[in-house]
């Protein structure tokens, strides 16, 4: 076996792979942004005191954890289509990825919030804080910062997964590497390329995540400790 | 009920099968590598161990995706002419690894030091404090999070199908080519997905309440 690697070709084609890079990691933070908003109302519905509330989120997350994001994103693109409800690919494709991410942050947000002793709650109502101000001013800030780190894998994974989107045509990373391995005939060296931009944008999702955790979270800017 | 014939239904439980197929195999193949992988990182020299580790993190910031792509068109450009079958198997067990290594050398961890150290008094030889002293412990520890990751498995193989392998969501996408009912193949294909992990999710978290490590 002889086989000469010629990165030439595949980084001739550098605008479009660089285009395909800012648009995974523009569609990786819209989907965080919404899937965390998402996630939040889920976990707070799951574990608030209204037991179909909590029935329902429970739901959601258990059919999007068990069911492959693929399989998502083309129910969202075809089989809504099919049904009259049409997106472009592209807003298929960041509605899928905020559906499936939502569930998962859910989990994650629940197990912070379960996480904070009753006591707390308590030492709250005797503060004659209402069950809403108590939530937000006691439960959800050391809720978050406990499992940011966990939040922050998670949103790198979410961002590898984007690249299942190029399955629906949605014009990202993927894609583009397809376009121009198919255009040069260098799949080994264009993969290659690719995987490695992979890594470097999930270490900007780290280090964005990392940035809006720190401006998040007071306590730990002023104390630099984790909690 | 379906709108679609029982040949077609037929033809999508065969993709099941081979769905199930692919994640019993590349689960073996995962974890024989990355229980190689864990042991590495935990009782290797100092470069094994640091090779490893860069394996595990290259591996787990490339996408499956690009993975699948790198075995299904690079070994055959580099002159390795593979089965498909080999390709997605070599592809998702490459994934599996990374991350099974990294559970796994977690629980080796997380078996007390002094555990081993008393094995080493009692004049056990390395094999032997494996064996009897830190993998039964250990095991116990991986099993909730190991069956817990063997759903991401089972979902991740649906990926094989970008590359052209027939399992359950080609073999449903071949079936929409053919009658254009996108809403009730897909469903019933997230119905079959979710009828394989949801019992493997829920035996996950029963594990998780039985051996509760954290509060031991």
């Amino acid at each position: 076996m002889h086989y000469e690697l010629d990165f030439a070709a595949p980084l001739a084609y550098w605008p479009s792979l660089l285009m395909g890079a800012a648009t995974t990691l523009g569609l990786s933070v819209v989907a965080t942004v919404f899937g965390f908003a998402l996630g939040l109302f889920c976990a707070i519905a799951r574990t608030g005191r209204s037991a179909a509330a909590a029935r329902l989120a429970g739901a959601y997350v258990e059919a999007i954890r068990n069911t492959p994001l693929l399989v998502q994103i083309f129910i969202v693109y075809f089989g809504l289509a099919s049904i009259g409800i049409k997106f472009g690919a592209f807003t298929a494709a960041i509605a899928a990825l905020v559906i499936n991410v939502g569930a998962y942050t859910a989990e994650i947000v629940r197990a912070g919030i379960e996480s904070v002793p009753r006591s707390q709650l308590e030492a709250g109502a005797c503060l004659a804080l209402g069950r809403w101000q108590v939530l937000r001013h006691v439960v959800l800030p050391p809720a978050i910062e406990r499992v940011w780190p966990a939040l922050t894998s998670q949103y790198v994974l979410l961002m590898l997964a984007s690249s299942i989107t190029s399955q629906i045509s949605a014009e990202e990373l993927t894609a583009a590497a397809n376009r121009v391995q198919s255009d040069t005939f260098r799949s080994v060296e264009t993969y290659l390329v690719v995987a490695a931009a992979y890594l470097v944008l999930s270490l900007m999702m780290r280090f964005l995540l990392w940035v809006a955790g720190s401006c998040a979270f007071r306590r730990r800017r002023r104390l630099g400790t984790p909690l | 009920m379906t709108g679609l014939t029982n040949a077609q239904l037929l033809f999508m439980l065969r993709g099941f099968g081979w769905t199930i197929a692919l994640s019993l195999l590349a689960f073996a193949g995962g974890g024989l590598l990355g229980f190689a992988l864990a042991l590495a990182r935990v009782y290797a020299p100092r470069p094994v161990r640091a090779m490893a580790m860069l394996y595990i993190k290259l591996i787990q910031g490339t996408p499956l995706l690009i993975l699948l792509f790198l075995t299904y068109f690079g070994l055959p450009a580099m002159g390795l002419v593979v089965d498909p079958l080999v390709a997605v198997a070599l592809g998702l067990s490459t994934y599996a690894s990374a991350y099974l290594g990294e559970i796994w050398r977690g629980s080796l961890e997380a078996v007390p030091r002094a555990q081993e150290e008393a094995a080493a008094c009692l004049a056990l030889s390395w094999r032997q404090r494996m064996v009897h002293v830190i993998l039964p412990q250990a095991v116990k520890i991986a099993t909730p999070p190991t069956v817990g990751f063997m759903v991401q498995i089972v979902k991740n193989t649906s990926l094989a199908s970008a590359i052209g392998f027939i399992e359950l969501v080609r073999a449903g996408q071949m079936i929409n080519n053919a009658t254009f009912r996108p809403f009730i193949v897909f469903v019933l294909i997230a119905a079959l997905y979710f009828a394989l992990c949801y019992p493997l999710s829920a035996w996950s978290r029963r594990l998780e309440g039985k051996f509760d490590v954290a509060h031991r």
